[in-house]
């Protein structure tokens, strides 16, 4: 078989083909979550629950940061605004438009509560947080 | 080996470079100069096998040990690594790069990897200044202060336009900026650690790898030495 591989011309090209897919596909890099992905996990582990996963991202296209970091009282701090299914459903937080009426409401529970269980409440992808956990590796790496 | 067969080899292995193109890793990318040198030199093409292997076999030692590997990016909520794909909910949600594909990019591929002050500007998104009223516009304030820092590092003009589109005064002032010329103490270790600017550069809005959207203003002394 080596022989073939290096006396023909196909042999040769399939391999050399073979090698570049090869290194092509092994991909070493960690996956992670889009920057500015919170997840919020301070009651959700021990309710049973999926950790609420929020897309800044996402919100910051719609919504400029005013909205809810002052008129709606947001901390600027991943889990440090105590906020809980009876607020929402009173309409803080969250509540204030996941009411059914500007975004959708509380009954799609797995659309927010949809982090692998587990995951700790932090910013995803932030300064502080890589300085201040140097020793955990970056969550979903392979 | 007559050149029609070299010229169809090298042609075959260019064709998988580019096809692969896409999903090159950081891993393989010493892998990508090789096989044009072994589309040219026949006999090149067993040993380079060797080194290539290695590489992407060893643990103990990758290349660049101490620097972070560059995370894959974008990827949609399934993949990303904190969504459970288990869950039927995550499938429903929007993938970034749905949404960044009509908006600026940002220069270094941070954060992001989107120029979202551009976005504004530009009208590509038009985030609601109040949740209940689309036409609500933000008040803003047009003031630039500028900061003179240490070394040779160029001073930071801090532009409350920009910020003023997407933030209320209370929003900074005065739990993190005493609205007070002097009176603030800034530091890239406090910025680094969450406070101050870093409250959101560098979890939400651009991140601090950024150096120079802050520090744009080029020190008299720094001028004058280019200019000779």
């Amino acid at each position: 078989m080596p022989s073939l591989i290096r006396r023909t011309l196909i042999g040769r090209m399939l391999f050399v083909g073979t090698l570049v897919l090869a290194t092509a596909f092994v991909d070493t890099r960690p996956a992670m979550a889009e920057y500015g992905d919170v997840i919020m996990n301070n009651n959700s582990d021990a309710a049973g629950m999926r950790p609420a996963v929020f897309p800044h991202w996402f919100h910051r296209v719609r919504y400029s940061c005013k909205v809810c970091h002052a008129d709606l009282g947001f901390k600027f701090k991943a889990g440090g605004n105590n906020i809980d299914m009876l607020k929402i459903m009173d309409g803080q937080y969250c509540g204030a438009c996941h009411n059914g009426t500007i975004a959708w409401s509380v009954e799609n529970c797995n659309l927010c509560h949809s982090g692998k269980p587990g995951t700790p409440t932090q910013v995803h992808e932030s300064k502080s947080h890589e300085l201040l956990n140097p020793a955990k590796p970056p969550v979903g790496k392979k | 080996m007559n050149s029609p067969f070299k010229l169809a080899h090298f042609t075959l292995v260019s064709a998988l470079l580019l096809a692969s193109w896409g999903t090159l890793a950081t891993a393989a990318q010493p892998a990508k100069g090789k096989p044009a040198t072994e589309a040219k030199t026949e006999t090149a093409a067993a040993p380079a096998a060797q080194p290539q292997a290695a590489i992407a076999g060893s643990e103990a030692n990758p290349f660049n040990r101490l620097m972070r590997v560059a995370p894959k990016r974008h990827l949609p909520p399934d993949k990303d690594g904190i969504h459970d794909p288990a869950n039927d909910g995550t499938q429903m949600l929007q993938t970034p790069l749905e949404s960044f594909g009509g908006l600026p990019k940002s220069q270094g591929d941070f954060g992001n990897g989107v120029d979202w002050v551009k976005a504004l500007d530009g009208g590509k998104i038009n985030p609601r200044w109040d949740r209940n009223d689309p036409k609500a516009k933000p008040v803003l304030m047009d003031l630039n202060i500028v900061r003179e820092v240490k070394g040779s590092m160029p001073g930071v003009g801090f532009p409350h336009k920009q910020h003023t589109q997407w933030l209320d005064c209370s929003n900074c002032h005065p739990a993190i900026f005493l609205p007070q010329k002097g009176a603030n103490q800034i530091s890239m270790a406090a910025i680094m650690l969450g406070q101050k600017c870093g409250v959101c550069h560098g979890t939400v809005a651009f991140p601090v790898a950024e150096c120079r959207r802050c520090h744009d203003k080029a020190k008299p002394v720094a001028a004058k030495t280019e200019a000779k």
